[in-house]
């Protein structure tokens, strides 16, 4: 039994996290690449889907799928239904106080955007500030950039140490009299650093400042409770969360939500249309013009019952172990140097050698049938601060074991074996 | 598993991958271009100096990357010095349908087939498709630089 499993299985037996029966649940994973078994460590990308999330798209194509919340016909009510119950289901996932406060988007990305120009719009005016971190990445700096060329913001970045851990002093000293949001990671795709978000919430609500948090690595790792955090913002995507992909979730405080414009025009957003004027509908459903994405909705929804079955306590300690396993095993590969050493860390090393660029290694360990990623993981300012272009990242979730980081360690051997 | 490897990262593409050749930036050079590969975010910067009759006086780069992206460079820049910019035309033509055509003959090309066959070595990326476009970076940047582009991508 391995060390997370037993700390799972130490407070409640019935609770026991067996990653045996977790990968069963993925079909993915029973084959082969190259002739090696899969090794998937690429999570942090984006995750793979269980059965359960599988089977119940499925269900829905072949059993009730209509359009949602317009047919007076059955499978519209079916569909509607299920749609609205995901909705809820990803209320419940962060605790939120209202499923009116969850708005779907294609993707974090869409999410982080979409405040940017609907927040933008009714709240910032030229000259007002926003603060992001060095560990954004590139979908929580490009939006900001965009609405600095359209309206003239101003844009600070917050500093980090060098071991990847946020300064709150700097963080603090950035905010002043026209500091109008923070927006900021929760935890870093690249290099794991977990953020104290808390208390970034707190130095920036005790000056009146609210916060849009960037969850997309921090929902599938850890409990996120929005209401416990303050946020006033929250966004994560499905497609990390053993979800869909094309569906993202962004979370906002009900009446700051109802404050802003519309962010797309078109059918299902409004309460009424004349050529002379629209009525909007309040949120969520402002915010979400057309057709929306109907059965990933409802899949995300089976993703959430799958992660809150497994217990999400469970998952941070089986990960924990798997960490603190493969921090150690690849510190002990001759020329690597891990890349982020934050006091706190989800389940994601990054690192380099000495030996190879970044890329032939994850050449080299594809290879082997280890699928890790090799890049600047849409991160290139957090990189910059190290003085890098490219990192390999493994990063691992709920079905990866120590024998994965052992054939990890193993592929990576043989980077020294050609290189020398 | 490895022999596909091996012949990928072959001794002379470790050799110039470490140590490349003509890694400067030359002060009579007159064209210039940057090449990015986004996916890796590598760059590149190459340094012709062209004469007036098209002829490739030296050829030089500058950057880190991967092996195979610095290796395919540093190759580029010895083999490209003393040709026109029309051979050197006909050779980026070649390399790069010998970096992604199987049934690529370096006999029925347009380019120096002395020069093709020193480049055969990077010919293994075509088993490595993700690969290619660090094969073709510096050859891509080159062209951009003869043709008075200052910068390129591997999109």
């Amino acid at each position: 039994m391995s060390e997370a499993m037993e700390i799972a299985a130490g407070g409640n037996s019935t609770l026991a996290f067996d990653v045996e029966s977790v990968r069963a649940d993925f079909p993915i994973l029973k084959q082969e690449v190259f002739g090696r078994p899969l090794v998937y460590l690429d999570n942090a990308a984006s995750a793979q889907k269980p059965r359960q999330v599988l089977d119940v798209m499925q269900e829905a194509y072949e059993t009730y799928y209509s359009n949602v919340h317009r047919g007076l016909h059955r499978l519209s009510q079916l569909s509607t239904d299920g749609f609205e119950a995901g909705r809820e289901k990803v209320a419940r996932f962060i605790n939120a106080e209202s499923d009116k406060e969850i708005v779907f988007t294609r993707n974090a990305t869409e999410a982080i955007n979409l405040v940017a120009a609907c927040y933008g719009q009714a709240f910032l005016k030229e000259g007002d500030e926003v603060i992001l971190s060095t560990l954004e990445h590139h979908s929580n700096i490009v939006p900001w950039q965009l609405l600095r060329e359209r309206i003239g913001i101003v844009l600070k970045v917050a500093p980090i140490d060098d071991a990847g851990n946020l300064l709150l002093d700097g963080f603090e000293a950035l905010l002043g009299p026209r500091t109008r949001l923070v927006a900021m990671l929760h935890v870093s795709n690249a290099i794991g650093t977990v953020v104290p978000i808390e208390q970034v919430i707190a130095l920036a609500h005790s000056r009146d400042v609210p916060v849009l948090v960037d969850g997309s690595q921090a929902v599938q790792h850890r409990m996120v409770d929005v209401r416990e955090l303050d946020a006033d913002f929250y966004v994560f995507t499905g497609h990390k969360l053993y979800g869909p992909s094309g569906i993202g979730v962004l979370y906002g405080k009900r009446d700051l939500l109802n404050a802003m414009p519309p962010y797309q025009g078109g059918g299902e957003m409004i309460s009424s249309v004349t050529f002379e004027k629209s009525e909007f509908k309040e949120a969520p459903h402002r915010f979400e013009a057309g057709t929306p994405a109907i059965v990933e909705v409802i899949g995300l929804g089976a993703a959430l019952d799958y992660v809150e079955a497994l217990g999400r306590d469970n998952i941070a300690a089986h990960e924990a172990g798997l960490l603190a396993y493969a921090t150690t095993r690849l510190s002990q590969l001759p020329g690597l140097t891990i890349i982020g050493t934050a006091r706190e860390k989800a389940s994601i090393v990054s690192f380099v050698m000495e030996q190879a660029h970044a890329h032939d290694v994850g050449t080299i360990v594809d290879r082997a049938g280890v699928a890790i990623r090799a890049g600047h993981h849409c991160a290139q300012p957090l990189l910059q601060r190290f003085g890098l272009t490219a990192t390999a990242r493994a990063s691992f979730g709920i079905y990866n074991t120590r024998a994965e980081v052992d054939a990890l360690a193993e592929a990576l051997g043989t980077v020294s074996e050609l290189f020398g | 598993m490895m022999d596909e490897l091996r012949e990928l990262y072959q001794e002379v593409i470790l050799d110039h991958g470490r140590d490349p050749r003509n890694h400067r930036c030359p002060a009579e050079a007159n064209r210039h271009a940057q090449g990015n590969n986004p996916i890796c975010g590598d760059k590149l910067v190459v340094h012709l100096t062209v004469d007036d009759s098209g002829l490739i006086r030296d050829v030089a780069f500058e950057g880190k990357g991967c092996a195979i992206s610095i290796a395919s460079a540093s190759l580029m820049t010895e083999i490209l010095k003393g040709k026109t910019k029309d051979e050197a035309r006909a050779l980026f033509d070649d390399f790069h349908e010998m970096c992604t055509k199987d049934d690529f003959d370096a006999s029925a090309a347009n380019g120096d087939v002395d020069a093709l066959e020193r480049l055969q070595v990077l010919s293994g990326v075509r088993q490595f498709p993700m690969r290619v476009k660090c094969a073709t970076l510096a050859w891509h940047t080159m062209n951009a630089a003869m043709s008075g582009e200052t910068e390129t991508s591997t999109e």
